[in-house]
């Protein structure tokens, strides 16, 4: 066991210490919970460099961390292009194109402007597949924060079937529980800031420390193999780069339709700029969020590259542990963190870790809460009841939502396969939803109909594209090939299985834009054009930022962004 | 929302910043301990930092020491 830590006092009273400011954050934050919208709107109230840093904490959860830094190992410099292709042009256009209407209009999530601006059924399609899939997102990072803290920390112990593994489940299921309980969204965005803040400054170090170790930038070049350590110079052809994707693949399969996606209709990351106190502030929570999470990728990616290139340095007597005859890549930070940190930072860094595991839940279950009550429970099924029946309800969601959370884990650990088979699900699902809202804001004339069974015909799209084709070296059916008898059989293998995602992505979109446009020729428009006000582009008082001067303009913040990507990516090209 | 978030990331960074600079000035002696850290006592700088970032925090923060 080489990576499991020694702890001391002193690292010991800063994960308790940790624990305590969470809670307090939460009772703190319980007196103002007078009704729904405080709790599962935070009030809209929250200032923008708040939301801004929420925003991209919400989605770096420890499983993005040790995913990021395993991808880091894996594929080198190559994976930037989850950070900036593939996040930087979305986060901008959510703030400039979209946030209007979310924010402009009367929605109070996601599935309720698809209510508004299409139909019920539109909306219920994405309410339900939303709330089961942050329900099971919740569960799975609780189950990989358990198998991690397992393994790295020094509590073992064993009361007939019930370890520790057990012990830290249920342990960080109730933290999350309590404070989201006490504050609601407002609470977990707190701490998504405090995780922020965390990560930041626990993992620095680490990464100043390995850098000078393997002799800067230079060193990690003269290290490590040539395309590790290139972002785009190796993607002319699939073959060259470690992530076996082009650059066709990556700009339109990451960087529009799954990054789109992702970033501009997740209510997950959508909620915290919808808490933002005005619209301004809504409009700069992207903004905010995207000039941190450019140099993320120096916090997340460079610890994998560092820990490869270590290998190659003898003298440094550093290691990977090894699982099925190849390095265990997940347990780069783990390694680093036991390879550089004394007693005392070493509480820190783990604290960090458990930090981005507990804000990883709690934003999905904040997430959860809303649609559930808003979305389902009043839609669905007890509709025109008092606002302080709502809020008793998101309440007791947060419960219910942490025990099904719990279960998931559960079901995790006893069938992997499981797992599989709903993410599987779930990406087909998601694939192509920016199809319906890039169609549904810009074009009037796109109808309800066309809407949903364009949503339908996507998933389907997505569903055959990765029934008929495979990725090379692809052993069971959850990759690919299940429409064709075997994946042997495969129309087209793809070189890597990150190029098949994309690939799906590319024709799941391309399935819903068609159809959704063809259906909506052929039906009836049943929104009015006063119904579509505030909610369509063409439909909707440009929007306009009165008494700011033009420094402090989105749009100008936009330019200088996108331009601090481009230099990112010529730099590190 | 009622709590302005800065109190508390202030304190807390400020609360974690104050144990390990006096820890690592405490061990600063030990050359043993911050081999790991190649020979940089990477406790106390880590603490002053954390120090500096949680005072700046408390002090731009509403409610603590400017009242609006």
């Amino acid at each position: 066991m080489g990576t499991s830590f020694t702890l001391q006092w002193l690292d010991w009273s800063i994960i308790i210490l940790y624990f305590i400011f969470v809670l307090g954050i939460g009772y703190t934050l319980r007196k103002y919970m007078k009704n729904a919208s405080a709790f599962l709107e935070a009030g809209r109230s929250l200032p923008a460099w708040v939301t801004g840093l929420a925003f991209i904490s919400a989605n770096l959860g420890a499983l993005e961390v040790i995913g990021m830094a395993a991808s880091g190992a894996k594929y080198g410099l190559t994976t930037v292009h989850f950070y900036w292709i593939g996040a930087i042009p979305a986060m901008v256009f959510l703030a400039i194109f979209m946030m209007p209407f979310y924010y402009g209009s009367k929605a109070r999530s996601v599935p309720e402007y698809l209510k508004l601006r299409f139909d019920e059924k539109t909306r219920g399609f994405n309410a339900f597949s939303f709330a089961i899939m942050t329900v099971f997102a919740s569960g799975i990072s609780m189950y990989a924060m358990a198998l991690l803290a397992q393994v790295i920390l020094p509590l073992k112990f064993e009361i007939g079937p019930f370890t520790e593994f057990d012990f830290y489940l249920l342990f960080s299921a109730f933290i999350v529980l309590m404070y989201t309980y006490l504050g609601g969204l407002t609470s977990a965005i707190y701490n998504e800031v405090l995780q922020f803040f965390l990560i930041v400054i626990g993992f620095l170090p680490l990464v100043i420390l390995g850098l000078i170790n393997v002799g800067g930038w230079e060193g990690l070049k003269a290290n490590l193999a040539e395309n590790m350590v290139h972002s785009w110079k190796f993607t002319g052809s699939p073959d060259a780069n470690p992530m076996g994707v082009e650059w066709f693949g990556i700009v339109m399969g990451l960087g529009f339709v799954l990054s789109f996606g992702y970033w501009c209709t997740n209510f997950l990351v959508v909620q915290r700029a919808m808490a933002a106190g005005s619209m301004s502030a809504a409009r700069k929570t992207p903004l905010i969020g995207a000039i941190p999470k450019m140099l993320i990728p120096f916090l997340v990616i460079f610890p994998g590259m560092i820990a490869i290139a270590l290998t190659a340095i003898p003298e440094s007597n550093f290691s990977l542990p090894i699982k099925g005859g190849g390095y265990d890549y997940d347990m780069v930070i783990p390694s680093l963190l036991v390879h550089y940190f004394p007693t005392g930072i070493l509480g820190l860094g783990i604290t960090a870790l458990l930090a981005s595991f507990m804000s990883g839940m709690a934003g999905n279950v904040s997430a959860f809460n809303t649609v559930w009550t808003y979305d389902i429970y009043q839609s669905y099924i007890n509709p025109n009841k008092s606002d302080k029946h709502y809020l008793r309800v998101g309440r007791l969601t947060t419960i219910f939502g942490v025990l099904v959370s719990i279960l998931t884990a559960y079901v995790a650990r006893l069938f992997n396969n499981v797992m599989d088979f709903l993410q599987l699900i779930f990406a087909f699902i998601n694939a192509p939803l920016f199809a319906t809202f890039l169609l549904g804001m810009f074009w009037k004339r796109a109808t309800g109909h066309g809407a949903f069974y364009g949503l339908i015909s996507g998933t389907l799209a997505a569903a055959i594209h990765h029934g008929l084709t495979a990725p090379a070296g692809a052993t069971t059916l959850f990759k690919g090939g299940w429409l064709t008898g075997g994946i042997e059989n495969a129309v087209h293998v793809y070189p890597s299985e990150m190029a098949q995602n994309f690939w799906t992505a590319i024709y799941a979109f391309s399935a819903c834009l068609i159809i959704t446009i063809i259906l909506s020729v052929f039906t009836k428009q049943l929104k009015t054009v006063n119904d579509l006000k505030g909610l369509v582009y063409s439909l909707t008082p440009k929007y306009r930022e009165e008494g700011l001067s033009w420094y402090k303009k989105p749009e100008f913040l936009s330019v200088i962004i996108l331009l601090i990507a481009l230099v990112l990516s010529i730099i590190y090209w | 929302m009622g709590l302005d978030i800065k109190i508390p990331i202030g304190l807390m960074f400020l609360l974690f910043g104050v144990m390990l600079t006096i820890f690592g000035l405490a061990t600063g002696s030990n050359t043993e301990m911050y081999k790991i850290s190649l020979n940089i006592n990477i406790n106390l700088w880590s603490g002053l930092f954390m120090v500096v970032f949680g005072t700046l925090m408390l002090v731009f923060s509403k409610g603590l020491f400017n009242r609006k």
